[in-house]
């Protein structure tokens, strides 16, 4: 049972205020902004409380999203409940902003009375709400396929010819009825590896969280079929195909999703609702299929001068023809850092120093697989000693790889049927991320 | 707009609305109302706009409906008269063909909030509840909880009730939640809908129609039902069973809820439903949503306490990301403390090295105090991370390190030496206060060892006018005094200027005292100051019992899927799960260690969660159930802090003392009651193993006088929950307690009057609690004496039992009394 429903700035502007039962006080969007902008790094900030006011909230676009409730309810149903609301709200206005919540601000409340009654979860299925909402979206920025300044970053499998921008999928679900039916359908695998390498180049920990989310622009679609690897397989014992076997431990799925002829076909059926949905999770834990992506050589060493010499070499193990972007290393360096100088092996990378979080940041675009780049940090560190070694590393990685799934899951196909009467386009794609990519020293 | 005065806006808007140009063209009438709304939601007074709003509540247009909608349920309750032109729109748009309409009017209509509408709502919800779309029935049954907690003393008509009953019928699965929830809110005063074996068949046969939140609803209405039969019990879990399996957390959440309390008398089945989960919890611990990750991490905190070994091969799976937020790693490193193994010691120590070097401060020193941890069971690899941590020389990192360091020699001793050589120079890098305490409580303690203590101590001293933090100066005292006592020659001139600095200049009363204390100890000689200040400087036994006895599920099953587990904080977390970090090793704070070391054949605190011993492993449950037919638990949170307990207690004794010596009294809710049992063997069995038996029932003994010391007391405490059979709402009382055993009736009044006198005469100068405790125990004592003279022979074999109960509940008493009577007896029994 919610009481109230609040979506604040993260400056802690009221954006939205929704009190559903009339019983809690006012004051309590100040006195949440007070006490979250109170804690200190200890404490954990999803649930707090003030006399008989429990708040639990999420973050997400850079927007606080509080619910009140009772000390009884349940966290998992008021977080899923929030996160449901993130998204509702993502597939109505196009994208999670402070602006874009400021301008539908009035579809939000129609959305969250139609979602929520008396504190009561009623629906959040965008298939049912559509029915409902009577508010058209306002986007920030009108939707245009001719706006192509970022191309490139998503790949479609089925349509190799076309590309489509990496904005598309980011338009309000309901524009469609007046842009004259633009029928869509994105299929999206989405990966997350969490990876520890030690400092003797083992792999000591790798996961992977994958789902595939499908976002529906269709108006009338009755079924899909999504036909994943034939060799797909859950669990150690099972093995299917005599090719590389893509193996989870463990999979979970929509509960739309039939599963007919999935045990001999891997082919998953459903009926799409408008809007974002994951149709199936898994995971992989300690067994990557494949060699992790990126491997770390560094040399650290002090130099006659006092200063603390790192030589970083850095190898990509993707396939050649995948590449990696947007990768950043970060590398913590000994809190007494004053300056840095740097060799890099091409222009394109960048790397600084940033002395509020000690560490090192070294930015590269574009990695393609197969390759290597070095760098060559020389630090000025006022009073280095041996002991001062210890505070470099662990490395951490942040990277983004379009066309490729870790755990080697591909999509075969993707029909629809009955065949759409206009043009539909059917978008699949790839992209694995760096939840988490550890490399001791 | 929002930056212009309210006034202006309001005047503006008005303007805008009555304009008879703006209302012609829908869409400009529309934009208006939408800047009223945004006005609204920027926190702008926008009520005096009730009247124009009103008017426009009246279109066809059912965008524009909407948000006067929004408009009239915030400000209806401070315009009633107004509110009633609304109605008859409202009423009108109850007959609309469209469903849509209708329904939104009949939420408005109920969201109004206004006790004086109610009359005209009535008949549209009865024809709601008969309507032939599913939206509007939905809507109508909310309105009938709607209606009834906006007039809570009238009875709403039994025919509704029915109705309401037999529309958990209803093909729409949302309507039958609905009913449930809107009968569980108005028959709330009866303990909520009645789940009798048909309704609970029909709940669960049409779990699989509702949506996620549907199925959470229904999951918990079930847990009031109890099956009557084992067979029926069965067949509901398996039947349940695939929705533990849920890949959405909030129903596995509530399917494990309702599988404990349908299984709390079969404790195995509730143990392998929770190992059946342990899939998509770890799964929900990977999720996407960080907030999803931390519920998720809580709750398995809460399972380790019943199941240690649940998560023992998945231990990587709680390795920190290095972009998670610090309060998801301090949960996941106090989940990895509890998995450490002789197997994975080496790679979780790995891990936690690399996260003490952290940005985060917090994180770095969560991550050292994990390192402690563990260190009570592999100390030597620990204290090798530990000391090369020094190394560094970072301020927080060096602080955290010598506390933990502290924490770690309290319970293993054999760690001192390594302890001693580290400590060299680390004082130049401490900054903090709660460092510098612990140091100066190591200096002290192992002064003799540690070749530069002095000369540490002297910079201290040197820099005590400067000092602002009291915990360091006493502590500074203490250390130096015990250092005196080993190293005389080179402390005497120093240890002269602190107390002179101390009596004469310093300003604060504690230190002022503590210091006249020490002066006036050294004038009863050398012996006597050794007596009092070499107190204990370890206690092994915390430290030996490692494993500790897991818990029963039905600790913590009420608090599962609630926001407790989530709320509590980590030093909370770590007492309540009986495992010994902070709390314990904050013993060596100079107000105990003096109170302890004053009197040390008196009373010996030993405060917070030891681990216990299993000394009769199987016996909690049996008590809980032979507890006098009333279903009660015991809990020690929240923890009650010594000082706490002696406000309470002497509080009692205050009445009492008053009143003379009356078996039972009652005032301001509280009761106390004074009981014997029959059982000679506790005073002589050791404080660990009397300590882990009653940890065991969840009692938690506060204090205790050592063995074979007579009169022997124990004071102890706990919080009794227990749920009467006919009120729904569980009762929570807080149960002070004191074990009085004198040995000879005969004898102990002489003793007790010249300990009492002894105890007077070492505490003067002290703080003044102290003799307050000690008078009121004099006052027990003597009281007790007499009633011994004129009692007979037998009480040699009995203990007396004090009690205090606050607030009364007799019920729980009872019960409590038989627990603690049952722990005693089995003591005596395995003495004997």
């Amino acid at each position: 049972m919610i009481s109230q429903v609040f979506i604040l700035s993260s400056k802690g502007d009221h954006l939205i205020y929704k009190d559903f039962r009339g019983e809690a006080r006012s004051d309590a969007v100040s006195v949440f902004y007070e006490k979250v902008t109170a804690l200190t790094g200890d404490q954990p900030p999803v649930v707090m409380t003030h006399q008989d006011l429990h708040f639990v909230h999420v973050r997400q676009g850079g927007l606080y999203w509080v619910a009140t409730a009772a000390a009884d309810s349940s966290p998992f149903t008021l977080i899923e409940f929030l996160n449901r609301l993130t998204a509702l709200i993502k597939d109505y206005c196009g994208s999670l902003s402070e602006k874009s919540v400021r301008m539908n601000f009035a579809l939000i409340y129609e959305l969250l009375d139609e979602a929520v009654d008396y504190g009561y979860i009623q629906t959040t299925s965008s298939d049912v709400l559509k029915n409902f909402i009577q508010t058209e979206a306002v986007s920030s920025r009108p939707f245009s396929l001719f706006d192509l300044s970022n191309v490139g970053l998503f790949g479609a499998e089925t349509q190799q010819s076309k590309v489509a921008p990496s904005s598309a999928a980011a338009r309000p679900i309901l524009s469609g009825r007046e842009q004259g039916g633009k029928s869509e359908i994105f299929v999206d695998v989405i990966e997350r590896m969490s990876v520890v390498i030690g400092s003797n180049g083992v792999l000591m920990k790798a996961d992977i969280e994958g789902e595939i989310r499908v976002k529906c622009y269709m108006s009338s679609c009755s079924e899909m079929r999504i036909g994943l690897n034939e060799e797909f397989s859950i669990g150690k014992s099972q093995l299917r195909g005599y090719g590389a076997a893509v193996r989870v431990d463990e999979c979970s799925f929509h509960q739309a999703v039939r599963l007919d002829e999935f045990d001999n076909h891997r082919i998953l059926r459903l009926c799409p609702s408008q809007g974002e949905q994951t149709v199936m999770q898994y995971q992989l834990s300690d067994d990557l299929p494949s060699a992790p992506p990126f491997r770390l050589f560094p040399t650290i060493e002090r130099d006659f001068g006092g200063r603390l010499l790192m030589y970083l070499k850095l190898r990509c193990d993707l396939p050649p023809k995948s590449a990696a972007i947007n990768v950043s290393v970060t590398i913590p360096v000994p809190k007494g850092s004053l300056s840095m100088s740097q060799e890099l092996s091409s222009p394109d990378q960048s790397a600084e120093l940033k002395p509020q979080s000690k560490a090192v940041v070294w930015q590269i675009a574009r990695f393609p697989g197969g390759t290597q780049l070095s760098a060559l940090f020389k630090l000025e560190v006022p009073g280095l000693s041996s002991a001062s070694m210890l505070e470099v590393g662990p490395v951490g990685l942040s990277f983004e790889l379009p066309k490729f799934t870790a755990s080697g899951l591909q999509i075969r196909f993707l029909r629809l049927s009955p065949v759409q009467p206009g043009p539909a386009q059917r978008w699949v794609r790839y992209v694995t991320h760096s939840d988490s990519y550890c490399i001791r020293v | 707009m929002p930056y212009l005065g309210s006034e202006d806006t309001v005047r503006e808007l008005r303007r805008a609305l009555s304009n008879p140009n703006v209302q012609s063209d829908h869409l400009r009438y529309r934009n208006t109302i939408l800047k009223v709304i945004r006005a609204m939601s920027q926190g702008v007074d926008v009520s005096g706009l009730f009247s124009e709003m009103v008017k426009a509540c009246a279109t066809v247009d059912v965008v524009q409906k909407k948000l006067v909608y929004v408009f009239l349920c915030s400000y209806a309750s401070l315009n009633p008269e107004l509110s009633l032109l609304v109605i008859n729109t409202l009423r009108k748009d109850c007959q609309d063909p469209n469903p849509m309409v209708r329904s939104l009017a009949l939420r408005n209509m109920t969201n109004l909030r206004l006790p004086s509408l109610v009359e005209y709502v009535e008949q549209p919800l009865t024809a709601g509840l008969r309507d032939r779309a599913a939206c509007v029935r939905r809507v109508a049954v909310l309105g009938w909880a709607k209606l009834h907690n906006l007039q809570p003393n009238s009875d709403i008509d039994a025919a509704v009730v029915n109705e309401l009953y037999s529309l958990l019928r209803d093909p729409d699965p949302v309507v039958m939640v609905n009913c449930l929830r809107a009968l569980e809110e108005i028959l709330k005063e009866e303990g909520g809908v009645a789940i009798n074996k048909p309704i609970a068949h029909h709940l669960l046969n049409r779990l699989k129609e509702c949506d996620v939140w549907g199925q959470c609803e229904a999951l918990k209405v079930l847990q009031r039902y109890r099956p009557q039969s084992e067979d029926e019990l069965f067949d509901i879990l398996s039947l349940l069973d695939p929705s533990l399996l849920s890949p959405h957390p909030p129903v596995m959440a509530a399917t494990v809820s309702l599988f404990l309390s349908l299984c709390s008398g079969l404790p195995a089945v509730s143990l392998s439903a929770l190992e059946r989960v342990r899939g998509p919890l770890l799964a929900a611990c990977g999720s996407a949503s960080r907030e999803m990750r931390f519920a998720a991490l809580c709750h398995i905190q809460l399972l380790l306490r019943s199941l240690p070994g649940l998560m023992g091969a998945h231990y990587k799976r709680f390795f920190c990301g290095y972009a998670e937020p610090a309060y998801i790693k301090q949960r996941k490193m106090q989940v990895l403390v509890e998995l450490v193994n002789d197997d994975n010691v080496a790679l979780v120590l790995d891990e936690l090295k690399g996260y003490c070097t952290d940005v985060n401060t917090d994180t770095a020193q969560a991550a050292i105090s994990a390192i402690g941890r563990i260190g009570r069971s592999y100390s030597d690899r620990c204290l090798e991370i530990l000391t090369g941590l020094l190394g560094l020389k970072q301020e927080h990192i060096t602080s955290a390190v010598v506390q933990t360091v502290r924490d770690l020699v309290w319970v293993c001793p054999q760690c001192s030496d390594a302890v001693c050589l580290a400590l060299e120079g680390c004082e130049e890098t401490l900054q903090d206060s709660q460092g510098r305490q612990a140091l100066l409580w190591l200096l002290g303690v192992y002064g003799e060892r540690v070749s530069s203590a002095p000369y540490v101590l002297e910079v201290f001293i040197d820099g005590v006018r400067s000092e602002v933090s009291l915990g360091v100066k006493t502590e500074l005292l203490t250390a130096t005094m015990r250092l005196f006592l080993c190293r005389p020659a080179e402390t005497q001139d120093m240890l002269g200027r602190l107390l002179h600095y101390c009596i004469e200049e310093e300003t604060d009363m504690c230190v002022r005292d503590q210091a006249l204390l020490y002066y006036r100890l050294l004038h009863c000689g050398i012996e006597e100051t050794r007596k009092v200040l070499q107190g204990r400087r370890s206690d092994p036994s915390l430290g030996v019992l490692i494993g500790r006895p897991a818990e029963p599920v039905s600790q913590w099953a009420r608090s599962f899927n609630t926001l407790e587990p989530l709320r509590q904080d980590a030093a909370e977390t770590d007492s309540a799960s009986g495992g010994s970090a902070e709390p314990v090793t904050s013993d060596p704070k100079p107000n105990t260690d003096l109170s302890d070391t004053l009197n040390p054949s008196q009373v010996e605190m030993v405060h917070t969660g030891s681990e216990g011993a299993s000394l009769c492993p199987e016996s909690s449950a049996d008590f809980l159930a032979s507890a006098a037919g009333v279903p009660l638990s015991l809990s020690l949170s929240p923890a009650l802090s010594p000082e706490e307990f002696e406000r309470l207690w002497l509080r009692r004794q205050g009445l009492h003392a008053e009143r003379g010596g009356e078996e039972k009294e009652e005032e301001e809710d509280c009761v106390c009651v004074e009981e014997r049992v029959h059982c000679p063997a506790p005073p002589r069995c050791s404080p660990q193993s009397l300590q882990a038996a009653l940890q065991l029932v969840n009692i938690q003994a506060l204090a205790f006088t050592p063995p074979h010391t007579l009169p022997w007391r124990v004071y102890l405490y706990t919080h009794t929950t227990h749920t009467h059979s006919h009120a729904n709402a569980p009762r929570t009382t807080l149960i002070l307690g004191e074990l009085l055993y004198t040995g000879e009736a005969k004898e102990s009044k002489g003793r007790v009057k010249k300990e009492a006198d002894d105890g007077e005469d070492a505490g003067e100068g002290a703080m003044e609690g102290k003799e307050e405790e000690k008078e009121g125990e004099e006052v027990t004592d003597d009281r007790l004496s007499e009633r011994e003279t004129e009692g007979g022979e037998r009480e040699e074999e009995e203990v007396k039992v004090t009690l205090k109960q606050q607030p009364r509940d007799e019920e729980a008493l009872k019960a409590f009394l038989s627990i603690l009577a049952t722990v005693l007896q089995t003591l005596s029994s395995e003495r004997a």
